[in-house]
């Protein structure tokens, strides 16, 4: 039934209209929508599993579906390529969560001089992307500052430089703000260090805080494209995402192996986002979309 | 909540002079370094020492082996007055600016189009925004099957049923550009649409009624009630986007590479082609440094715009 409420609960008033025609003009709008943003994705989901021989080709509805494209693409090395993806987003979100909540317990419940310039820095490396520094940066992968290590060619160059990252830091620390400090006064007295305090205390009590944290980071880290890009120095070490484009100019290896591959590097990352669309949200809205 | 946690505090104030807390020693001062230690250093090491570099960079004519040559503003010149570099800058220009009004306004009416608790409307939001959380090189390879430049391509297909092409896409010079665009604002409207949809729930519900009220309609309820709650998001997206757009790389590199002719080149492609394949480091440097600049000028200029505003 419709209230007096319900007309003024959207702007337009256009979802909450009723009647027959109404309804047509709005499911063929939807269906419309749908097609034009998540059809793509679904061709190529489609089009993974059917054999395909020219782009022209691709489409929603296949004669009939095989596994050849990933047989075909496993033969070509991309298990290895996903495996080298997993294991950088892995071990990055790992470091990335960590750093985050570390440097958020700082932040958040300590008041210390010189915390502003630090909130400072922590903000202006928002402007500083691989991309700009992209030249620099394989420069100092090459040879890291002090502990003189190169880091170019490993694994490990894709993962160290993404486990501090500003907006993972400021949201953790956004959430750290609103538990109150009685608890951990109370803990204080009993005689609890800081890092019990953290441990016991505020981490649990930020949990819906690393989902947050952590869909962004997954979903950050997966996209990495310039860092793996400035460190791969063979397929033996590229991701994924990285991986496409060689699989693309293979002539050998075909559409087919390319629809398989870009659907493997497209799933987890959507899986992550549907499994965690709530904290995603939250994240997305919660101010701290400077990202 | 506040004032019961302040309340205590204010009872025991110390005299003035005291400090308000008696500190335990240099471990007590030491520990919040400690626990932002790790942030620190890395931030250090891969944000700010490459930062550092690239300034020093751009004023040097960087020579592996043989040392770094002294040539003052000589690179930015070159960037300056080079006819690939104006003409990359041209092309990012446009397509930052295509590329964050088109999600904008894309964005925008998406959000008013799905804005809503009903659970089918949240369902498609969902699909809607799918694009968005897609690895960009998934992306990139799936557009390049989509812009098949034969005529039974698919976007020549869909041409064809309102009886136009077919087109070239990124293979010809005079649609490349549009063509990229294209794909950004598809992959940047849905992400809009969710930060207009958050700004939209926040506008108050009886204003809308007033209006209602007042005798005006939905569209100038949109304009004079809607639109100006939201210009705080505005702001937002148009300086994410904006930065975004500026330091467009992957796109542009995984869908023509800058080609054909050129005709899609973007600073940070051509920095990037500078840098690590034609080795001239120092102009690589200045040209990224110009483009950091523009960044920093054009958020700050956002930011003080908005406070101007909300005075």
């Amino acid at each position: 039934m419709r209230t007096r409420a319900d007309r003024y609960d959207s702007a337009l008033g256009f979802t909450s209209l009723r009647g027959p025609l109404a309804r047509v003009l709005q499911i063929l709008l939807y269906a419309v929508l749908v097609t034009i943003f998540a059809g793509p994705l679904v061709a190529l989901m489609v089009g993974a599993f059917s054999p395909v021989s020219d782009p022209s080709r691709l489409t929603l509805w296949p004669d009939r579906l095989t596994l050849d494209n990933f047989t075909a693409a496993f033969d070509r090395g991309v298990l290895r390529y996903l495996l080298n993806s997993f294991i950088v987003v892995g071990v990055g979100l790992l470091l990335q969560i960590m750093v985050s909540i570390s440097a958020a317990y700082a932040l958040a419940r300590h008041k210390f001089p010189g915390m502003r310039l630090v909130l400072l820095l922590i903000l202006s490396t928002m402007m500083l992307p691989e991309e700009i520094l992209a030249i620099p940066l394989s420069l100092v992968l090459a040879d890291v500052p002090i502990v003189h290590v190169n880091l170019i060619g490993t694994l490990a160059g894709m993962i160290i430089p993404v486990a501090a990252w500003a907006f993972s830091i400021l949201v953790m620390t956004e959430f750290m703000k609103e538990i109150p400090l009685e608890l951990e006064e109370a803990a204080r007295i009993d005689g609890a260090g800081d890092l019990r305090i953290l441990l016991t205390i505020v981490l649990p009590l930020v949990r819906p805080a690393l989902g947050v944290v952590g869909i962004f980071g997954f979903t950050m880290i997966w996209d990495q494209y310039m860092l793996p890009l400035l460190v791969a120095q063979d397929a033996s070490q590229f991701t994924l995402p990285l991986a496409l484009r060689t699989l693309r100019s293979d002539e050998q290896a075909g559409l087919g192996v390319l629809l398989a591959a870009a659907l493997l590097a497209l799933l987890p990352s959507v899986l992550a986002f549907l499994a965690l669309q709530r904290q995603f949200m939250k994240g997305l809205t919660s101010g701290a979309v400077k990202g | 909540m506040t004032s019961l946690r302040e309340a205590p505090a204010r009872l025991r104030a110390p005299a003035p002079g005291v400090p308000v807390r008696r500190r335990r020693g240099a471990r007590a001062w030491a520990l919040p370094w400690l626990f932002l230690l790790p942030a620190l250093i890395l931030f250090a090491v891969f944000k700010f020492v490459p930062m550092a570099r690239a300034v020093e960079m751009s004023f040097h004519e960087v020579r592996p082996y043989l040392g770094d040559r002294w040539t003052g503003v000589e690179n930015y010149t070159a960037v300056i007055t080079d006819d690939a570099f104006r003409a990359a800058i041209w092309h990012t220009v446009v397509l930052a600016a295509g590329q964050t009004g088109g999600s904008l306004l894309i964005g925008l009416v998406l959000a008013l189009l799905l804005e809503g608790a009903a659970r089918h409307l949240w369902f498609v939001r969902t699909a809607v925004f799918l694009p968005t959380v897609a690895a960009m090189a998934v992306v990139a390879e799936l557009w390049r099957i989509i812009y098949y430049p034969a005529p039974d391509g698919i976007a020549n297909s869909l041409l064809g049923w309102v009886g136009m092409g077919p087109s070239s896409f990124l293979n010809a010079e005079d649609t490349s550009l549009w063509s990229v665009m294209t794909v950004g604002i598809w992959r940047g409207a849905p992400y809009d649409m969710m930060i207009f949809i958050a700004g939209l729930a926040g506008v108050d519900r009886t204003l809308y009624e007033a209006s209602a009220a007042d005798g005006a309609g939905p569209l100038r309820r949109l304009w004079h009630v809607t639109l100006p709650s939201l210009r705080p998001v505005f702001a937002i997206l148009f300086t994410l986007a904006a930065i975004r757009g500026l330091r467009v790389f992957t796109e542009i590199f995984l869908l023509t590479n800058g080609g054909p002719n050129g005709s899609t080149e973007v600073l940070m492609t051509l920095i990037y082609k500078l840098g690590l394949e034609r080795n001239e480091l120092g102009i690589a440097a200045a040209g990224s440094m110009l483009l950091l600049g523009a960044t920093v000028v054009l958020t700050l200029a956002v930011q003080a715009l908005r406070r101007r505003e909300s005075r």
